[in-house]
């Protein structure tokens, strides 16, 4: 299916129609845990989108060379290298966003994601398909995470990206800044784009067997099978 | 053993691991529909939490460290978690089969648990000793199963419930999940 689309449509794919957080449902994990404020949204995407390029290319070069055994550890390991690599890039040049991104930096490793692309996509074609796939859905997930952001940190600390709202900053909401308000404003976000898209709930992911799948952990079908 | 006690408590209560740091959502969502799969993955993910910091503590400081490879840790721990996951799961079909029928069907749903990782991690940034990182893990994973079987009886509510369309699914779960926060909040400042 892959081979027959544009390389900008492999761009576009990813921000819109199969935005990875709002529309398949993917890396919930950073999504609420880092858009308290929607400059680490952004510095979280875009981490991820480092991560998530660097991981496609290397994984579509080597996916004649990967045993389908191993694959799985195989790409833990490039994952993980690449996690570490944005610490330290993160840790050297952007020291406050590596503090306030804190653990779940480390933590990119096991986003779905990241995961969810190797094992659909870049062990299924070429560098430039799975590099342009990665770029794609870097940046929507970046956007999802820039837009979680703004909505929590304007309603729940009356600011945005540190400028201070009018009125909104007199008396913030501080829940939305708190755990409960990041569960609520994705909820609220996702039943907008349900809306939007006017699609019925939820959305079937497409994968090929859900055996040794490194996502079955948060899916619906594997879960069922239980 | 006050502070052992403090640990496992802040670790099950205050410091939710899946209510108020947002790790583990994926089976948080996926897996709380009934309340025996909720029981079952909650005590999967416990067993492997414990498993996982006793196997990687020695590691971190007895190879890491000595050999100034702090920063391998994201690396070799997953590896760790996964190859380790693995074998358990294996043993445990061929010489527990009754057991592996109810916890180790679980077992390969939880290699890539960011929970997982995240707790063995965290014993390390927070210089916990041996003994304190295994209670850290015994309460993150009780906190994760007794938040998974709260909300697996919430989400039976709601199944009976009409919702609006747009709602449906997983926005409804999410919402659900924010008030089952909120109760959680209550528990803040427990141990001040």
């Amino acid at each position: 299916m892959a081979e027959n689309k544009s390389l900008g449509q492999e761009i576009s794919k990813g921000i819109l129609k199969e935005n990875p957080t709002l529309v398949m449902l993917l890396g919930m994990c950073p999504t609420l845990a880092v858009t308290t404020q929607a400059m680490n949204g952004i510095g979280m995407g875009l981490a991820t989108t480092f991560v998530l390029l660097g991981s496609n290319i290397v994984i579509s070069a080597l996916r004649k060379a990967i045993p389908d055994k191993v694959r799985i550890p195989a790409f833990i390991v490039i994952i993980a290298s690449f996690v570490t690599l944005i610490g330290f890039l993160l840790e050297g040049f952007v020291p406050s966003l590596y503090d306030s991104l804190g653990i779940y930096l480390t933590l990119i490793t096991v986003n779905c994601i990241i995961f969810g692309r190797a094992e659909m996509f870049a062990s299924k074609n070429n560098v430039i398909a799975s590099a342009c796939d990665a770029i794609g859905m870097g940046i929507g997930f970046t956007l999802a995470l820039f837009l979680m952001g703004s909505v929590r940190e304007i309603i729940g600390a009356g600011q945005w990206l540190g400028m201070n709202i009018p009125f909104a900053h007199d008396n913030p909401m501080l829940i939305f800044i708190m755990p409960a308000g990041g569960f609520f404003t994705l909820g609220m976000i996702i039943a907008i784009v349900n809306k939007l898209k006017n699609r019925k709930p939820p959305a079937e992911i497409k994968c090929g067997s859900c055996e040794k799948c490194p996502m079955s952990g948060g899916c619906e079908k594997e879960a069922e099978k239980i | 053993m006050k502070t052992m006690m403090v640990i496992l408590l802040s670790a099950m209560l205050t410091d939710n691991f899946v209510l108020s740091k947002f790790m583990g959502i994926c089976p948080f969502l996926g897996v709380s529909k009934k309340l025996g799969s909720a029981t079952g993955m909650g005590l999967a993910v416990t067993f492997v939490m414990i498993c996982a910091t006793c196997v990687t503590y020695p590691i971190y400081h007895g190879i890491l460290v000595p050999n100034g490879l702090e920063y391998l840790n994201t690396v070799v721990f997953i590896l760790v978690i996964a190859l380790f996951v693995q074998l358990v799961e294996t043993a445990m079909k061929k010489t527990i089969p009754s057991l592996y029928k109810s916890l180790g069907v679980y077992l390969p749903l939880i290699t890539t648990n960011c929970a997982v990782l995240g707790v063995t991690v965290l014993n390390i940034d927070n210089g916990y000793t041996f003994l304190q990182s295994v209670v850290n893990a015994l309460g993150g994973g009780l906190g994760f199963m007794l938040s998974l079987i709260i909300f697996s009886g919430v989400r039976k509510k709601m199944e009976y419930a009409d919702i609006p369309e747009m709602f449906r699914g997983v926005p409804a779960t999410l919402i659900a999940a924010s008030i089952v926060s909120v109760s959680f909040m209550g528990f803040s400042g427990l141990f001040s």
